[in-house]
């Protein structure tokens, strides 16, 4: 009897040590953010929270530069963007756009170190065109980003390359055969947070602008051409766009929705407005922006489909609801505030 | 004397085995010599087999493997034929019907065809083992209360896969084959159809579903509890109610005020049981069907409790003009 109760001991104890190992320990704080009863709250894991606060703090900025003297178009060649800056100025933003995206390689990064004005390499061409997406994104999409703004450091945190973009996925090896389908999902996917949800939400909403909503504002099913037909396939395509948002973000559903009914706008949290003008926004960039640049890129930088590096939101958000927490980054680079003409 | 209250059966009565009872003329031999596993006989009886087939397990089976197998070599397959990645991925892949462009029709292989012939073979394994249950009830000289209960289940399946999805137009609606993805139909169906917990039946077959675990564990509890005094012998004391029934019917007369008999107590699980696929595949049904959206169907039924809102009340950016 004994060894019995042993024996079933010991082949119990590992399996709730390994059911419980994908838990996480508790104390999690809960804050409310909606009318008692309904649910409206978020889930924090404090230890979680303080890991990825130290990875979402902005540089402190760099000392102001004199506004005076000539220039930067004017002694400066080649000058298209910021030309209007004073030289110093001038200065002072690249010796920052260095630290922010190439800190280890330093102005060779971008520019031809024999001829600062030359043209050649292809990451000064981007660079030019990155700067006046981060003006677009300050001056035309404050819906969004409203007067915390962006810059170049908001994705890049001195990677080269942001390290969330997307490319179009690559087919499978024997995509052609009659076997083994994917349907685009069906596989543990992280940009939909290892789901088995389709694993490319972004061509359809992020590049195309497919339809989002699948509910209906009807309570009975209509015919004709009153019937919603939104399919349940369309459906997971909107449930993993929405994971996809929810994990970039470290945060609930609840933090926009009201999840007796999603579809609701009086019942949602004005948050949900400013996510609805950041899938505008990511899809105003990618097509814009990031999709004119494809052929300025070397091969090996565009993905298996020969598509350029994208954005979403995890590419600023990172795990914060606020990119850096919100930290008010931009203010201190008024050039990037508005669009210059060239 | 032997006790039976303990977590498993530390009892195990051990005789000679035995093939049971002689068949009808007509029936097929069972197989297999039947041989004793003392592990086994801790969680029920330690006689392993012999097992009846016949014609109707055969071909049940058949048909079964062959659908398990399609659906094993085309998660295979879509995993670009690496058995590790197979066995890495099992929960994620799956084999998906085909899209919804295709309706009804009939799709390519790759593009849901395997999942048609899949769902064929499977429903008819499935048709054919009901069948056999049945038949062997009936051929063991039992009711068949078994058969009906499995045909509850069997209802809610075919409600999934092959019901709804005709009556929507579209194989597309109907479950992929798949452990997560399956999982993620059921929150997709839920999340199109504005919120099955607003479904009445969804809720009637949750309240089956509880109830038939909270019977279960009563029922349960009550016998370990009084086998003390030979309850375990439910169906002696149903015809001839001894001191363990009386006990056991005194408990709960005192602690609720009414109990079930030794008989009712499995009526009542029968019925708990029966109900909660049978109602769950009514709700099934009718979602997208005839209600497209469950929420707004309790809005109109004033079922729905209304909360205050924000202020200010959050607006559709699309319908204001919001640039773009």
């Amino acid at each position: 009897m004994k060894i019995t109760m042993k024996l079933a001991l010991s082949l119990l104890a590992p399996l709730v040590a390994g059911l419980l190992s994908g838990c996480e320990r508790p104390p999690i704080d809960t804050v409310q953010t909606g009318y008692r009863g309904t649910g409206m709250e978020q889930i924090y894991n404090p230890r979680t929270l303080l890991k990825q606060a130290s990875l979402n703090q902005a540089p402190a900025p760099a000392d102001a530069a004199a506004a005076d003297g000539p220039k930067a178009s004017q002694v400066y060649q080649n000058v298209q963007v910021l030309g209007d800056l004073s030289v110093s100025q001038f200065n002072r933003h690249m010796a920052s756009i260095t630290q922010w995206v190439a800190p280890d390689v330093g102005c060779a990064y971008c520019h031809n170190t024999e001829n600062f004005a030359d043209d050649g390499k292809y990451t000064k061409v981007v660079a030019r065109r990155m700067i006046q997406m981060t003006q677009r994104v300050n001056q035309d999409w404050k819906a969004h980003v409203a007067e915390t703004g962006v810059t170049c450091y908001t994705c890049h945190r001195g990677n080269h390359i942001p390290t969330n973009v997307w490319f179009a996925p690559k087919d499978r090896k024997y995509a052609n055969s009659a076997m083994g389908d994917l349907a685009g999902q069906n596989l543990a996917s992280k940009e939909v947070g290892l789901t088995s949800l389709p694993f490319d939400p972004f061509t359809p909403y992020l590049k195309d602008a497919a339809p989002i909503r699948v509910n209906g504002n009807e309570a009975m099913a209509g015919v004709g051409a009153y019937a919603n037909r939104a399919s349940l396939k369309q459906t997971e395509h909107t449930y993993s766009l929405m994971v996809h948002m929810s994990e970039s973000l470290g945060v609930n559903c609840t933090y926009c929705h009201n999840t007796r009914n999603f579809q609701s706008w009086a019942e949602s949290r004005p948050q949900r407005v400013t996510a609805w003008h950041g899938i505008r926004m990511a899809r105003d960039l990618n097509n814009d922006y990031m999709g004119p640049l494809t052929d300025k890129f070397p091969v090996e930088r565009l993905g298996p489909k020969g598509d350029v590096a994208k954005v979403n939101c995890n590419t600023c958000h990172q795990g914060a609801y606020k990119p850096l927490y919100g930290a008010a980054m931009a203010k201190d680079y008024p050039e990037l505030q508005a669009l210059v003409k060239p | 004397m032997a006790q039976y209250q303990n977590l498993f059966t530390s009892v195990q009565p051990v005789g000679p085995t035995h093939h049971g009872v002689d068949l009808p003329r007509g029936d097929d031999k069972r197989t297999g010599t039947p041989f004793l596993v003392h592990l086994l006989g801790r969680i029920g009886n330690a006689q392993i087999g012999p097992v009846y087939l016949g014609s109707l397990g055969v071909a049940s089976l058949v048909f079964g493997m062959a659908a398990f197998n399609i659906i094993g070599f085309n998660m295979l397959a879509s995993v670009d034929w690496n058995p590790i990645q197979l066995i890495r991925q099992l929960f994620w892949l799956a084999l998906e019907p085909p899209a919804p462009a295709y309706g009804l029709g009939i799709p390519p292989l790759a593009q849901g065809g395997w999942w048609l012939i899949v769902g064929f073979m499977l429903t008819v394994s499935i048709l054919l083992w009901w069948a056999r249950t049945y038949r062997r009830a009936r051929q063991l000289g039992l009711g068949t209360h078994v058969a009906w209960a499995f045909a509850a289940a069997i209802w809610l399946y075919l409600v999934c896969g092959l019901f709804r999805p005709i009556m929507m137009g579209s194989w597309s609606e109907a479950v992929p084959f798949g452990i997560f993805p399956h999982l993620d139909w059921v929150s997709a169906l839920s999340l199109r159809y504005g919120n099955l917990f607003y479904n009445p039946f969804h809720a009637l077959s949750i309240v089956f579903l509880y109830g038939s675990v909270l019977l279960f564990a009563m029922h349960g509890a009550t016998i370990l509890a009084v086998s003390r005094y030979g309850g375990e012998r439910e169906i002696e004391q149903i015809v001839d109610r001894g001191t363990a029934s009386e006990r056991a019917a005194l408990f709960w007369r005192w602690t609720m005020g009414f109990n079930a008999t030794m008989e009712s107590i499995h009526r009542w699980a029968w019925w708990f049981a029966v109900l909660c696929p049978l109602v769950g595949g009514i709700g099934i049904l009718l979602t997208g069907t005839v209600v497209d959206n469950w929420y707004l169907w309790s809005v109109k039924h004033h079922v729905v409790p209304a909360y205050p809102l924000g202020n200010p009340v959050v607006l559709d950016p699309a319908i204001l003009g919001a640039k773009p």
